[in-house]
């Protein structure tokens, strides 16, 4: 598969997202400037994290508007997986990917630390490695992550099963306080209703690789990864622990 | 002007009001934190100014999931 990596200027993530791609995946992987207006040869867009042209006027709004995000609309619309990671789930949001928008943190800080999430869907091609209910630590480093939308529309998600990750606690349970951000419905990761474009306000990249002491993240990304890898061969070489191959260590040191 | 809508949380405008207390300005009740664009229109048409503005509220300025917005034309530039 060939990863594209969208370089708006001021995101900051890219190479971490590219790196786990090409290096520990070992997966095609290429940059796409925000001026490009193809995105042909993806199987999977990715909007990495950073402050898009600063987080100018709300945070993607300007990100939205950018040549690269009309193709990467009609890629969505032909069914290409298309993942938006923190700013990147910002973008998406702006550019009407998927419902809702996003406002400053509760706490008016800027919270960067380890979070829990729930695995709420186990069903699509970024979770299928993942089982429902499992929960995952993931870091976030946000300002803005307080997902807000009317109650109307949150029931609307919910009854469409758009939440694909939910902050909980440490034991999977809801808790308001490892809500790091007020989100409503504690709501840390959405899906479009076909399931191709996934946003999430934790950091996959950043917990990839065993040395940095977490792999947690490396089941999402491995997850669309082998649902866009169809042969077998493939699929059986997954079958073994992943990223722990001596040159995706060679790489992280 | 674009600021929060009425039936949402508004964190800014909450801290705001707890430090206008902490100056000493009492019986404040609710402060919402919005933002004001200035912007200069190469006519003086008003009915398509008012269209103009009103477009560009609801394609780029305000977010309208999340916020309102009014316009308000001043002839000449600033008041």
């Amino acid at each position: 598969m060939k990863c594209g990596v969208v370089v708006f200027p001021g995101s900051n993530c890219d190479h971490d997202i590219y790196h786990v791609f090409k290096h520990v995946l070992q997966q095609e992987a290429a940059f796409l400037w925000h001026q490009e207006e193809t995105v042909a040869g993806c199987d999977l867009v990715v909007l990495p994290g950073g402050f898009a042209y600063g987080d100018y006027l709300r945070a993607g709004a300007m990100a939205a508007l950018s040549p690269v995000m009309a193709a990467v609309k009609r890629h969505a619309e032909a069914g290409g997986l298309v993942l938006g990671i923190c700013n990147g789930f910002q973008v998406l949001l702006e550019a009407g990917l998927l419902p809702g928008a996003m406002r400053h943190n509760a706490s008016l800080r800027f919270v960067c630390r380890d979070v829990w999430v729930r695995v709420e869907r186990a069903d699509l091609p970024f979770t299928r490695r993942l089982r429902p209910g499992q929960l995952l630590r993931m870091p976030v480093a946000h300002a803005e992550g307080n997902y807000e939308d009317s109650p109307d529309r949150l029931d609307a998600l919910e009854a469409r099963r758009l939440v694909v990750f939910r902050y909980t606690g440490p034991a999977g349970e809801p808790d308001p306080d490892w809500n790091p951000n007020g989100a409503a419905r504690a709501i840390a990761g959405l899906c479009n209703p076909a399931g191709n474009v996934l946003g999430l306000m934790p950091h996959p990249e950043r917990c990839s690789e065993e040395v940095l002491g977490n792999t947690d993240g490396l089941e999402v990304l491995a997850s669309a990864m082998e649902s866009l890898n169809r042969p077998p061969a493939a699929l059986a070489e997954l079958a073994a622990p992943l990223g722990r191959s001596a040159g995706a260590a060679e790489v992280a040191r | 002007m674009v600021y929060p809508r009425r039936e949402i949380l508004d964190p800014q405008g909450k801290a705001i009001r707890d430090a206008l207390a902490r100056v000493g300005i009492e019986g404040v009740e609710d402060v919402r934190a919005g933002k004001c664009f200035e912007v200069r229109l190469d006519h003086e048409d008003r009915d398509q100014a008012l269209r103009q503005l009103l477009e560009m509220c609801q394609k780029l300025l305000a977010n309208p999931v999340v916020e309102d917005y009014s316009v308000e034309i001043l002839d000449g530039g600033r008041p």
